[in-house]
Formats: structure tokens, C-alpha cells, sequence
């Protein structure tokens, strides 16, 4: 038997290929949504793995460190050490800031680890050039999305530091690539201002004279030094021993600490329930619009492809065609353009993602899910197309 | 004629759709989970490491002489200025003497008055001495004249009275000069005492040094107690410096540090730990130290100036050795991912000292010339492909 699609594809398979990568691209598209939107919330959850924590203590009635403002005093941890089933803590810091490399500026998500070495939390995992922080000053590891390279320096306030490591897939939930210093310089960093804003804060606390007074030498100076610290972290992250429960030990610590701990399964929740949900559920909504207009404009083109050759199709009738072979035609071509579309949708996808400025997260499932979309959707449209088809007066083909 | 465009359009049709299922094959296995990891190995290597430490200090000054005055007062002259050399005993400044120059004078017109008592004292002993040797004359010569019965005992009696009255009068005037010589001694004393008292209100250096700080000008009131002017002596600079605690250990007097100052980034001098404190500084959790200059620098740094200073730690004896970015946590076990008989093994090893450039010893675990997982575009797990790639940079 002779196919009967294949045949017409044959006839105008320039048309018939070229529709098929026009469609590709609108799938791509839908696809390349569908993996931004994949992509935050990976975002967010490598935020969670790249910490190495099991628990994060935060201050009491936050939802820091990632979603709130925290501020624990950085003693902290001594105490929580202590506490049964707490194989390792660290202190840490998060702030977002531009970092200064000579004339450009990067927008990077700054966290300060205490130097412990390899395996302690807070450290970056798997790097990608270089080697960890092994001075407690100066050094930092870049993930390789700010476009810093090795030796690069690096201006944090008033410091500069040298990019000794390159990590890759580091960032924050809003996708801003981390750069880990040190914990002191990062401490000093949060909180000390540039030289100007050092030097007005001296000048009115030498102005106020509960401080600066004649009687008292030595006062103004003991102020001025005790504001100039900063004993704080954001948060102290956890491991557990192995035979702990992490629910277990942050009970316990919110009891005879008093701080608020957050398990892994709360700090998702946060994350992708509260930090992302506006923005993702616009991307949601975005991909739910773009999928229907896509699914919309499939079923128009394989209708009016059909339609085109609505005076081919009666002459066939005229000749004695059966119904079912003509509606197989109709079927095979249109899922035929689905698939090509799906393919060519899929490979643009795949190589336009990358450049993207944030993460795009093509999920094999994601992909699964929108070849049968598209091959349902193809299948209800030609049902459309074969039903004008079929009602079509073979006396068409000799009129006019 | 028709046959060979058919098959011509039939081939031009394999062809893309071929194109098109090429790439998509090449897509889905290149990306998402099909794609093996790319990542670099490295041989575990026996070698000896020197570990050094790595702390910031400031540059400081060993003696600092904070010169000011005793009593609280207000300041009349201040000689010196900041970066003045000055040497031990120059006068630097002078606080305002109020009365002490009146009471200097109230003391000197005491004095004189004071000699003059002693004058007239003195001329009392001699009028004193005179009546009493008159007296004693008049009573000898009476004394014979009762001998011979020619004088009456009335007047004898007189004479003696008049000699133990003159010799009286002499002893007062002697017990009188006494006192007013006594009296000159305390004025003398006192006056001295406020010119001692005066002196301390001069401000002078007590070593050769230099002025870093002069804190009042004239007129101003200062606190007894309050520094004036701050000499340091240049020659004893030293740098305080800080060390994390983590991963302390060996640090000791006389260990040589190459120090960088921060105004002179990559240029480095030689210099040796003088002392570590006794005493850690509880709150930032640091050690701390002092470092000096072996050679005195050419030029003087400023005192507070920021330094990085490294410390040279002993080599150690060799051992198996991996770059730190190979060791992970994996379930809460320190270990390395080796490439053992070709599959990719997590192998839990025990971890010792390391180095500033990123190399670790591994005391237990691995051995020498096993290849390691170095670097990783992404986590790995047991089930996870690894492809080994020769440099990170090309594969991404």
C-alpha cells in the first residue's frame, strides 16, 4: 500500500518541513519556559545542598537566613556544639552585594565560611579550577557564573580578595552566583561601610557629648572601637551524627536554646513555598498561557494545512478514496508534524538554554510530558481537520 | 522523469529528518541525566608538605610614652609636633604654673625676712652676750669686794642676780636665733618643694623618640593623667598579628614569617616570631602573637598599618598527598572519590595537615599514585558516569 501522507509530504516537503520548524521553535519556547521555571526552584535547592547543612539555626521568630534577616551573636555555635547529636557547626553569613572587579561590577550573593577545610558546612562542595580557602583573610572561591577566573582580584568593600577556586551550579535562591570569603572578612565587610561613612559615623559620635566628654579621656575612643565590631552571623549550620534524627536535635535546641532550627524539609518550604512562590507562580502562570496559545496555534496549522488541500482531498473522494484513508493521511501528517516539531523544539531548546542569564533546568520529564502534549494536541486537531475533510463534496474537485 | 526528483526529494527529506533525529539523539544524551560528568583525576602523590599559618596583624609600637602632666591644669606651651625626633630630656611642653611663680617669690621675700630674723637674733645673742660678760665682770669684781668685807651682801647678792638674769636673756637669744634658723631651713624647704612642683609641669621626653600624637594644644585643660603628646621609639616596631585558631598548631617563637605589608602588596620582608601571648583573645577566637623585622625597614611604616603575615611551619615528613578540593562529605564521612579498576569509588580517608596551596596529607585510606576525582562539573554518587577530562574549562 502505498502511503498516501508520505506521498503528499513528498509533494511540498519544503511547505510541509518548514511548518514543522516553525512549530518547533514555538515549542522550544514553551519548553525553555517550562525549564525557567524548573530552573528557580533548582536554584533555590542547590542553595540547600551546597550548604552541607542538616539544620540551620537562625534567630528566634525569623525565617532567615535566605528568607528573612537573621542575626545570631557568632558564640553561638559554642554552645550548640554542645548539644547531643551536633557532629559539626559553623557560623555563617549571607549578603547580596555588587563585587567590584576593576571596571565592572557583578551582582553576587557573598557568604563567609570559617576556613575549617574540606567537608565542613558552609564550605563549597565539588570545585571546578583552583582550591579551597586556606587563609583565614584575602582568599575567596567564585562560582564560575560571576565570569571571575583563578588569581582574578576581587574588590568586597574595602578589601581586595584573590579567587583561588571555581565552583560551578553555586548560587543563590534569586540565582546570583556566591562568592565565599572568609567569616571575619565577611563579618567586617557586613557591617564596616566605605572609609566616608567610618569617618561620619566617628565625627557624631565625637559630636555627642554623652560620649566625648572633657572630664573622661579615652571614652569617645572605647565607643568609637565598640562600634566598629561585629559579633554577629546569620546562621549556624548543622550536621548531624549519623544516629541522630535531624528532628530530634533541632527540638533540642529549640528548647534549651531558644533559637529557631529549620530541617532541610522547612527550608525548602520556605524557600520554594514563600522566597520564589510569587515569581515562580508568574512564570507558572506565564507557562500555562504560552502552552495553551501554543497547543492553539498547532491545531490552527494543521487545520489549515488541511484545509489547503481541501481540493486535493476531493478528488481523491471523487476517485473512490476510502474515508479511513484519507483521515489516516490527515493523522500521520499531522502527527509527523508534531514530532518534528517536538524534536526541533527540543534541540533549540537545548542549545539556546545555556545562554540564558540564569539557570534553565531541562527536565527529561518536562520533556516527556510535552512530546505526548503535542502528539494529544496534533491528534485533536486533525480530529477537527478530518471531520471538514470528510464533509467535503467531492463535486469540488471539478468546480470552478 | 518523473522518478529521479521524487528520489531526489525523498533523499533532500531523509536528509533533514535524518539531521533532525542526529541532533535530537546527540541532545538527549549530552544533556540531563544521561550525561556522564565530566571531571579531572589527579594521582595521589607521596610528598613532604610545609604547612603555614596565615594571620593579619597591625603594626605597633613596643614602648609608647603617653607624656602629660600630674595634676590636672591647662596647657601653656606645646614645643614639639608630630614627627618631630626628639631626644631624652628635650622639653616638649609646659602646663600653665598658675600662682607658682608667686609663691616662689612669697617663699624667696620669706626667706629674706627669715635672714633678717637670724640678723636681728643674732644681734640680740651679742647684746645678750655683752650684758652677761658685763654682768659677769660686775659680779667677779663684787665677789672680791665680799671677800674684803667692802661691798654690803645686798649688792653682792644684786650682781649675781643680774649675771643669772644676763645669762638668761643669753640663752633666749641663742634658743631665738636657733628657731629663726630653723624657720629659714623650712622656707627654704618649701620653696624648693614648689619649684620641684613647678619643674613637673614641664613636659619632657624620656627617651629619644619620635611625637606620633600631640592630643592638646595651649589652652586647653587636661586631666592628671591625660597624654599630651605620644612618643614612640621608632626602632622597636613590631607587628601584633592575629591567628585563626583552626589549624594552629606549631606556632612558636623564632619561627621565621615573610610579612607584606598592605601598602606594599608583593613585596615581602623577612622577619621571626618574637612571642606568642599567653594570653588568646577569647572573643574572636584568635591567638595572638608579636612579629618583628629581622632587617629595621628602610623607610617607617605607619604605626596601625595593616600586615599579612605568613609563617613558615617546619616541613613535614612526606606522606600521601591529594589537592584539598578532592575531599568531600559524603553521609557524613571525610573521603575522596577514587577511580579504582575503572569505576569511581568513595573511599572514607582520614585527614592530616595541609598547606596554604591547597594540598592535604591523607594519613589513612588512600595510597600513593591512586587517581582521585580533582575537580567535578556536578556532585557525584556512587551510580554516577564520570567522563575524565584533561582540563575543566574545555568541556564546559
Amino acid at each position: 500500500m502505498i502511503s498516501l501522507a508520505g506521498r503528499d509530504i513528498l509533494h511540498a516537503w519544503g511547505k510541509f518541513v518548514f511548518t514543522g520548524v516553525g512549530l518547533g521553535l514555538l515549542i522550544g519556547v514553551t519548553l525553555t519556559m517550562a525549564g525557567v521555571y524548573r530552573g528557580m526552584v533548582d536554584d533555590a535547592n542547590v542553595l540547600l545542598d551546597n550548604s552541607g547543612a542538616d539544620l540551620w539555626v537562625v534567630q528566634k521568630d525569623t525565617l532567615g537566613p535566605y528568607a528573612e534577616p537573621s542575626s545570631l551573636y557568632d558564640d553561638v555555635y559554642r554552645g550548640i556544639l554542645g548539644m547531643p547529636g551536633v557532629a559539626r557547626a559553623a557560623n555563617v553569613t549571607y549578603f547580596t552585594m555588587q563585587v567590584r572587579q576593576n571596571e565592572r561590577d557583578v551582582r553576587a550573593m557573598i557568604v563567609g565560611i570559617v576556613p575549617g577545610g574540606p567537608g565542613e558546612p558552609g564550605q563549597p562542595g565539588y570545585l571546578v579550577a583552583g582550591r579551597q580557602i586556606t587563609r583565614s583573610h584575602y582568599e575567596a572561591v567564585a562560582d564560575v557564573a560571576s565570569g571571575f577566573t583563578l588569581s582574578d582580584k576581587i574588590q568586597i568593600r574595602r578589601n581586595r580578595y584573590t579567587i583561588v577556586g571555581l565552583t560551578r551550579r553555586m548560587v543563590s535562591s534569586s540565582g546570583d552566583p556566591m562568592v565565599f570569603i572568609p567569616l571575619k572578612d565577611a563579618q567586617e565587610a557586613q557591617f564596616l561601610k566605605d572609609n566616608d561613612a567610618i569617618l561620619q559615623q566617628r565625627r557624631r559620635t565625637l559630636a555627642n557629648p554623652a560620649f566625648n566628654r572633657p572630664g573622661v579621656p579615652g571614652l569617645a575612643d572605647a565607643v568609637i572601637a565598640s562600634q566598629t565590631t561585629n559579633p554577629y552571623v546569620n546562621a549556624v549550620l548543622i550536621q548531624v551524627k549519623p544516629d541522630h534524627a535531624p528532628e530530634e536535635v533541632a527540638g533540642l535546641i529549640r528548647r534549651w536554646k531558644r533559637l529557631q532550627v529549620y530541617t532541610r524539609t522547612q527550608m525548602e518550604e520556605i524557600l520554594v513555598g514563600k522566597l520564589i512562590a510569587t515569581s515562580a507562580k508568574q512564570i507558572g502562570m506565564f507557562l500555562v498561557i504560552l502552552a495553551i496559545v501554543s497547543a492553539a496555534i498547532v491545531a490552527f496549522i494543521i487545520y489549515t494545512l488541511t484545509l489547503g488541500k481541501i481540493r486535493e482531498i476531493a478528488v481523491l473522494k471523487l476517485i473512490g478514496t476510502k474515508n479511513r484513508t484519507i483521515a489516516g493521511m490527515i493523522l500521520q501528517q499531522a502527527v509527523g508534524l508534531g514530532v518534528i516539531g517536538f524534536a526541533v523544539g527540543k534541540v533549540a531548546a537545548t542549545f539556546w538554554a545555556p545562554i540564558f542569564p540564569k539557570y534553565v533546568l531541562l527536565e527529561p520529564g518536562d520533556a516527556v510530558r510535552g512530546f505526548i502534549a503535542v502528539v494529544a494536541i496534533c491528534v485533536l486537531a486533525s480530529v477537527v481537520a478530518i471531520r471538514a475533510a470528510l464533509k467535503v463534496d467531492p463535486a469540488e474537485a471539478i468546480s470552478g | 522523469m518523473k522518478l529521479p526528483s521524487l528520489n531526489g526529494r525523498t533523499l533532500a527529506l531523509v536528509g533533514v529528518l535524518g539531521t533532525l533525529l542526529a541532533l535530537f539523539i546527540y541532545v538527549a544524551l549530552r544533556s540531563g541525566p544521561l550525561a556522564p560528568v565530566p571531571v579531572t583525576v589527579a594521582a595521589a602523590e607521596n610528598l613532604a608538605i610545609t604547612p603555614a599559618l596565615f594571620g593579619i596583624g597591625t603594626i605597633e609600637a613596643r614602648y609608647t610614652y603617653r607624656i602629660g602632666p600630674t595634676v590636672a591644669g591647662r596647657i601653656k606651651r606645646v614645643d614639639v609636633n608630630v614627627g618631630d625626633r626628639v631626644q631624652a630630656g628635650q622639653l616638649l611642653g609646659e602646663m600653665d604654673p598658675v600662682d607658682f611663680d608667686d609663691r616662689v617669690a612669697a617663699l624667696e621675700a620669706s626667706i629674706k625676712r627669715a635672714e633678717a630674723t637670724i640678723l636681728a637674733a643674732q644681734a640680740q645673742v651679742q647684746d645678750a652676750m655683752a650684758r652677761k660678760s658685763y654682768a659677769d665682770a660686775q659680779a667677779e669684781r663684787y665677789e672680791q669686794l665680799w671677800q674684803t668685807r667692802t661691798a654690803s651682801e645686798v649688792a653682792v647678792e644684786t650682781k649675781r642676780h643680774d649675771r643669772q638674769v644676763a645669762g638668761a636673756v643669753l640663752a633666749a637669744a641663742r634658743a631665738n636665733l636657733d628657731a629663726a634658723d630653723q624657720e629659714l631651713a623650712r622656707i627654704r624647704s618649701d620653696r624648693d618643694g614648689v619649684i620641684q612642683q613647678r619643674a613637673s609641669l614641664r613636659l619632657i621626653a624620656p627617651v629619644d623618640g619620635l611625637v606620633v600624637l600631640r592630643s592638646a594644644d595651649p589652652g586647653t585643660t587636661v586631666v592628671a593623667g591625660q597624654a599630651v603628646v605620644e612618643v614612640i621609639d621608632p626602632a622597636s616596631l613590631w607587628i601584633s598579628v592575629r591567628f585563626n585558631q583552626l589549624r594552629l598548631s606549631g606556632l612558636r617563637a623564632g619561627l621565621p614569617v615573610r610579612i607584606v605589608l598592605r601598602s606594599l602588596a608583593g613585596h615581602t620582608v623577612a622577619g621571626h616570631v618574637l612571642r606568642v601571648e599567653p594570653l588568646a583573645d577569647a572573643v574572636t577566637e584568635e591567638t595572638l602573637a608579636k612579629v618583628v623585622f629581622d632587617a629595621p625597614p628602610e623607610f617607617l611604616p605607619p604605626v596601625g598599618e595593616l600586615a599579612e603575615v605568613t609563617v613558615a611551619l617546619p616541613a613535614l615528613a612526606a606522606a600521601t598527598v591529594v589537592p584539598d578540593a578532592s575531599v568531600q562529605r559524603v553521609d557524613g564521612r571525610l573521603g575522596v572519590w577514587a577511580i579504582r579498576d575503572r569505576t569511581l569509588r568513595f573511599v572514607p580517608v582520614k585527614v592530616g595537615a595541609s598547606d596554604l596551596d591547597g594540598r592535604v596529607q591523607i594519613l589513612d585510606g588512600l595510597k600513593p599514585g591512586e587517581r582521585v576525582v580533582v575537580y567535578s562539573q556536578r556532585a557525584l554518587n556512587a551510580r554516577s558516569r564520570v567522563k575524565v577530562v584533561e582540563d575543566m574549562a574545555e568541556s564546559s
